[in-house]
């Protein structure tokens, strides 16, 4: 099951031909952020997260809360490719009917913990996920993945008070640093910088590391799994990455390729993943 | 007797603190006047201090219940629902988890906190949701019973009460049926339909419409959301005419809910006693109730008014 970093890497590209391919299927939906976070899913889904898609209720998982749900389209193919749903389902994303809503809905598909999509609320339902836990006396772990504009918004620092104050260990936070978010560059929109000391503040591990570097995100996984405290890692990424015409740029936080550019898109990425 | 309805509400958490090994109370720096410190003491690792931070409030509780906890978190009435409606909308609603949201301090009788703390809008928003109860029991003892009722019903619960002791009209011990009305006087001229401590409004505008020799019926909804249309259409097809009475704006609480379901039903003579698309002020609450129209005197005159549109 455990696989070595080439394999997730490869995965990291599958699930990103996934986002690209469902994205121009339904015609909308969030590729740029959903890029981003590939690398970071594929280590999570596939090397770090003790979980079984045969038993997603099982006690002991880890869990994975969406905070920025409109990354949707990477959570919906890791499940699939992990086995919690049929991957020719995800040419349903955001259509009637289908359970792969625009934004990810608690137990939909098996294996989506919580419903997200309004921004700023995963952390505090992490924090809930990651106390019962430490009520409990379990040792699974909480992960959350944060986009960085969605740090704008002040419930993420009521809850990073709350998970510090309440020690929730157990608990890691990733965000993906793309620097982008829909009215621009997150500098120029809000500026959150200085975001580690912003962490460090308030008494959080914290790590930084390139979003696009499998071992590197493993590594940081590994020292928050020891770490005394709530860790969060600060992911260096790229909006869009793997198709380099939508690398870092804005356009495509929201919006689909169309016919054209998915042919591209799909060859790009096809041509890695076959390297 | 006059009894307040948050110590009741401690001593039903206290209760479940000490019977139930899944409930959670969450509480955001009000413990002491909401009273869930009664909680504390009965279970303190059971008990989550949140400090100010209600929207941070409602995902922990999303999370706990995610989790399997049955979780009660509580602080005035304008904060529970108003701060973190929309953290309410999707970490509990919409996934239907198990959050009890019970709110004290609501409505004018908070007093001289005056506005800013005065909730007379709260059950119009959480009514609004999907899958959202929403209860307001008529006084302590019914706030005990109602405690212990949705701690057993699994699902997204809202509940209301207030800050000031208040008249107790129901008998100790009878337990609680959510969704159910309650019939506390049998009459034939008018309906008068009460919620929260208007109950007792009612119950004395019975009283003196009885002197004129006018039939008043006294129901007690304390659950607002969903409505018993069954007591409400039967009383009302005796009646043939209606009067709410809420501490709480006439738009979009008790009285709305009901004159949704007459207008669709069809049409009988009908006036709502409430706040009337006013904030409140600071004020003793015997003050405020007679400055904003919800003595029993009030109600008892709403219903003359009412009775009379009769044809």
């Amino acid at each position: 099951m455990v696989k070595t970093t080439e394999e997730i890497a490869r995965m990291a590209n599958v699930l990103r031909l996934h986002v690209v391919e469902m994205t121009t299927e339904a015609g909308s939906g969030h590729p740029g952020g959903s890029l981003s976070a590939a690398d970071l899913m594929a280590v999570l889904y596939f090397r770090v997260m003790k979980h079984d898609p045969k038993r997603p209720k099982w006690a002991d998982r880890d869990r994975f809360i969406l905070s920025k749900g409109h990354a949707a389209p990477i959570l919906y193919s890791a499940l699939a490719e992990a086995g919690y749903m049929p991957v020719e389902e995800l040419k349903t994303l955001r259509k009637m009917g289908s359970r792969l809503q625009g934004h990810p809905v608690k137990d939909k598909i098996p294996g989506i913990e919580m419903s997200t999509g309004s921004l700023g609320q995963g952390l505090s339902m992490a924090c809930g996920i990651a106390l019962a836990g430490k009520m409990d006396g379990k040792d699974y772990r909480t992960f959350c993945l944060l986009g960085d504009g969605e740090l704008q918004s002040g419930q993420n620092w009521e809850a990073a008070m709350f998970a510090s104050h309440y020690c929730l260990r157990r608990l890691t936070v990733f965000v993906d640093r793309n620097r982008l978010q829909i009215s621009g560059c997150t500098d120029n929109v809000m500026n959150i910088e200085p975001l580690a000391d912003k962490w460090r503040a308030f008494g959080w591990n914290v790590m930084e590391a390139d979003g696009h570097n499998i071992d590197a995100i493993i590594d940081a996984c590994d020292k928050a799994d020891k770490a005394d405290r709530p860790s969060c890692v600060i992911l260096d990424t790229v909006k869009g990455k793997g198709v380099s015409f939508m690398e870092d740029k804005v356009e495509f936080h929201g919006k689909s390729c169309d016919c054209e550019q998915n042919e591209c898109a799909v060859r790009e990425i096809m041509e890695a993943i076959e390297k | 007797m006059k009894l307040a309805q948050r110590n009741y509400y401690g001593k039903a958490l206290e209760f479940l603190g000490k019977t139930r090994e899944d409930i959670v109370v969450l509480d955001a720096d009000l413990a002491s006047s909401t009273k869930t410190l009664d909680f504390l003491k009965a279970a303190p690792d059971r008990f989550i201090e949140v400090g100010i931070a209600e929207q941070n409030m409602i995902g922990i509780a999303s999370g706990l219940a995610a989790s399997g906890k049955t979780v009660f978190a509580s602080t005035f009435a304008v904060f529970a629902t108003g701060r973190c409606w929309e953290q309410i909308r999707l970490a509990v609603a919409y996934p239907k988890l198990n959050v009890k949201i019970v709110s004290t301090h609501c409505g004018i009788s908070v007093g001289a906190d005056g506005t800013s703390h005065q909730a007379l809008e709260d059950m119009a928003i959480m009514r609004a949701l999907p899958n959202m109860t929403v209860i307001s029991p008529a006084d302590a003892y019914e706030t005990y019973d109602a405690t212990l009722a949705i701690a057993e019903r699994e699902g997204p619960f809202y509940m209301r009460m207030g800050r000031s002791d208040v008249p107790t009209v129901m008998p100790e011990d009878t337990g609680f049926t959510i969704g159910k009305a309650n019939v506390l006087v049998d009459g034939s001229d008018v309906s008068l339909i009460g919620t929260g401590q208007m109950v007792h409004a009612c119950l004395e505008a019975a009283e003196a419409l009885r002197k004129d020799g006018i039939s008043a019926e006294v129901i007690n909804m304390s659950t607002i959301k969903p409505l018993d249309t069954a007591a409400l259409g039967k009383s009302v097809g005796r009646t043939g005419c209606v009067v709410t009475a809420e501490e709480h704006s006439i738009i979009g609480g008790l009285g709305s809910a009901v004159a949704e379901y007459i207008s669709e039903e069809g049409f009988v003579p009908m006036t709502r006693v409430g706040t009337r698309d006013t904030f409140g002020e600071s004020g003793t609450p015997n003050e405020l109730f007679r400055k904003y129209g919800l003595t029993a005197g009030d109600v008892a005159s709403a219903a003359r008014k009412t009775i009379a549109k009769k044809r």
